[in-house]
């Protein structure tokens, strides 16, 4: 991996309180299958992120467990209620244990 | 040497019967065994039954690299009627599994989109279990035309 993962979060800036919303999230990220091989023919050693999670003032909204089969810079569109005003936190896990956030707020009125 | 008819043909020929060539080397496709003892481990002993859950993706993906693929299921995702996971397959990658997503009340709706690789032609296949245990599934052949998993 040439740089470090950017994570890049679409979150609608206000919703009506109930409302369900569609997310969008992106991250840069080779997903290195494991699959593969270099020119001397020996395999390259996996490397993906294997689980993305998001939370709503802490509570789960959605998550999921990502497998090699995911394409590169793994791209997630879900949906969230939202009751109250508050803030989305979104985790990705890679293997080598690095963990990538990025938070927005929402606005419920 | 002249490039001749007969030998434009030979040339052609070969170059048609390399890709195929390539393939040979490369590791074992999961066998439908595999694929069917996920899904059972997933299901819990439950048989999976048509409907509820729909999956889309195309009927021919150009590039097995990023196919994408989305998954909605009927339920109204309160206490009585929620989904709590959903589990993606692809029965000719190196490895089925995909991916498996999970659901809360506070997703509002079981719908998810994402994008996949496909290492050739196959069925993909979503399961969708509910917090009662029924399990329900959806299936969907996606012909490729570049397969995705390097090489």
């Amino acid at each position: 991996m040439a740089a470090t993962p950017k994570p890049r979060v679409k979150v609608p800036k206000s919703a009506k309180a109930g409302e369900v919303i569609v997310l969008k999230t992106l991250i840069s990220h080779d997903m290195e299958s494991g699959q593969r091989k270099d020119k001397e023919g020996k395999p390259i050693p996996r490397k993906i992120i294997n689980k993305f999670a998001c939370e709503f003032n802490g509570q789960p909204v959605f998550s999921c467990d990502l497998d090699p089969a995911i394409s590169a810079n793994p791209y997630f569109e879900f949906s969230a209620k939202v009751p109250e005003s508050g803030t989305f936190k979104f985790t990705w896990v890679d293997d080598d244990g690095s963990i990538y956030t990025d938070e927005q707020k929402i606005e419920v009125n | 040497m002249t490039l001749t008819r007969r030998r434009a043909l030979a040339l052609f020929a070969g170059a048609a019967a390399f890709p195929a060539l390539q393939l040979v080397p490369r590791p074992a496709f999961a066998a439908a065994e595999d694929t069917t003892k996920l899904i059972a481990d997933f299901a819990g002993g439950k048989e999976p039954q048509a409907g509820k859950i729909k999956l889309t993706a195309p009927d021919i993906a150009e590039n097995g690299n990023t196919v994408p693929i989305a998954i909605s299921v009927e339920s109204a995702m309160t206490d009585g009627d929620m989904v709590a996971s959903v589990m993606i397959l692809a029965d000719g990658n190196p490895r089925p599994e995909v991916a498996t997503f999970h659901f809360t009340a506070l997703s509002g709706t079981a719908a998810a989109t994402t994008r996949m690789r496909l290492a050739k032609t196959q069925n993909v296949i979503a399961l969708a279990k509910m917090a009662d245990g029924s399990v329900y599934m959806d299936k969907k052949e996606v012909k490729v035309t570049i397969g995705g998993c390097g090489g």
